[in-house]
């Protein structure tokens, strides 16, 4: 197996000790902790009071058009990080070339900002 | 080669990965246990003119202890309405993506676990993701504050990830490495302006990126002044509300161990990591094999009671001033610094 797939299957080895030591926890836990069903103990909580209708209902989510902002910039990220490495070996056209590219996408920020998307309703 | 010798056993690469991989996590929850009884039992009972705890063990040493016993004898509750199998996996999904980041810290010249070339790219990947194992909790709970505060968790991601990522293009593109022993190393041997005495931490260097990092990893913990997704003022705990006993001890450890996570991350990033300036000492030293955790752990707790001390510290924003903060403030900020970045890399 070559170097490289070696370190990602470190990762996945460790990923599953991690979960296994959490697992040894939670079953340790359940040696010890009473168990004493109540109807009540399973009721939705809502400071005391009866629980109006489900929580799993429609809801304005104020920030979605930050989720689409939010995209664009995560996918800038991805871009700039391998140039980010070689900018030694690119020199001033690397620099350039990504300055051209991080103001056309500061412009889309902006066009965002004068169209009041970054103001909360 | 596929297995090597330790402590005179012949084991295989998978048997020394498991047993590295105890290792590491022990060598994790220690600091994490630290962080408690230091900074949240001591130091705020400090800042607030109280004693803290003093019953269990010499100063309350205990306390943590007598805490986690607690918790682990409480009754396990899920609520009736909630999605069970989504209840449940949601604090392991915290928990293991914290526990994972760790893994490409180095601790020291030859103490890292998986050396990436991609490492620091890897730790945000991964600890974006532990913010899905909150809106996870959030939405299975089946309740309305517990949705709420696992939306308010996500759109704090979604404003905070960026600020975050470009603070770290600055120290990637001025050490030309995203390997983190890389980047250590760029610091260590770095020089400010042709003087090498201190090696170039990049806190001084990329001041501007420092800064921006500092605070969009407060948000990103969740800390105080950005704690709204927990804010028990509005929403009782947020996302944490129908979590009781152990379940709930696992999303509190989650939270200490990302608040040693990024320490440590900000500290290799800015602050050198493992290493001291090369101009002191001759970093391939044995030596620092068993110094650099040493140093790795002073940096982080520094950098750990800075966050702490920031949370006790400052009110709460408004919602609506943290998306604000986020994308008016740091994000236009984070590009010029890139930019600034850049002009100085190449110029010089």
């Amino acid at each position: 197996m070559s170097e490289f797939l070696r370190d990602y299957l470190t990762v996945a080895i460790f990923a599953a000790v991690a979960i296994g030591l959490l697992l040894v926890v939670l079953a340790l836990g359940k040696l010890i902790r009473p168990v004493r069903p109540q109807a009540d103990k399973y009721l939705t909580y809502e400071s005391g009071v009866d629980a109006v209708g489900t929580a799993w209902d429609q809801t304005p989510v104020r920030y979605y058009v930050f989720a689409l902002l939010f995209v664009l910039f995560d996918v800038e990220a991805v871009f700039i990080f391998p140039w980010a490495i070689q900018l030694e070996t690119y020199g001033w056209f690397g620099a350039i070339e990504m300055s051209v590219f991080i103001v056309i996408l500061a412009l889309g920020l902006l066009y965002a900002w004068r169209k009041k998307v970054l103001q909360w309703l | 080669m596929t297995s090597s010798l330790v402590l005179g056993l012949e084991l295989a690469y998978w048997q020394q990965s498991i047993l590295r991989s105890l290792g590491i996590l022990l060598a994790v929850l220690l600091p994490a246990g630290t962080f408690v009884y230091l900074f949240l039992f001591k130091m705020v009972s400090f800042m607030q003119s109280r004693l803290g705890p003093m019953e269990a063990g010499p100063f309350g040493s205990m306390q943590l202890l007598a805490e986690v016993g607690k918790w682990i004898q409480k009754e396990d509750i899920i609520p009736e309405k909630a999605d069970r199998l989504l209840f449940k996996i949601a604090p392991y999904l915290v928990v293991s993506t914290v526990l994972l980041t760790y893994i490409v810290v180095p601790f020291g010249p030859d103490m890292i676990f998986a050396n990436h070339d991609t490492g620091i790219f890897f730790a945000l990947a991964v600890s974006s993701i532990s913010t899905l194992g909150v809106l996870a909790a959030g939405w299975a709970s089946a309740n309305k504050f517990s949705l709420m505060g696992g939306l308010r968790a996500a759109g704090q991601l979604i404003a905070y990830e960026l600020p975050l990522i470009l603070a770290v293009v600055g120290v990637v593109i001025q050490a030309g490495t995203m390997n983190m022993s890389g980047i250590v190393a760029a610091q260590a041997n770095g020089e400010i302006f042709g003087f090498d005495g201190i090696g170039s931490p990049y806190f001084i260097t990329q001041f501007l990126g420092f800064v921006i990092f500092m605070i969009a990893v407060q948000a990103e913990l969740a800390q105080t002044p950005f704690d709204m997704p927990i804010a028990e003022s509005e929403l009782v705990t947020g996302y944490l509300t129908e979590y009781s006993g152990i379940r709930f001890l696992l999303f509190f450890i989650g939270e200490f161990a990302a608040v040693g996570a990024f320490g440590a991350i900000a500290a290799t990033l800015f602050m050198g990591g493992w290493a001291v300036p090369a101009a002191w000492a001759d970093l391939n030293n044995n030596i620092f094999n068993l110094l650099g955790p040493l140093i790795l752990m002073a940096k982080m707790t520094l950098v750990g009671g800075f966050i702490f001390f920031i949370r006790f510290t400052m009110p709460r924003f408004r919602e609506d001033q943290l998306q604000k903060l986020a994308w008016t403030v740091l994000i236009p900020l984070s590009l010029v610094n890139i930019l600034a970045t850049t002009i100085l890399k190449v110029a010089f």
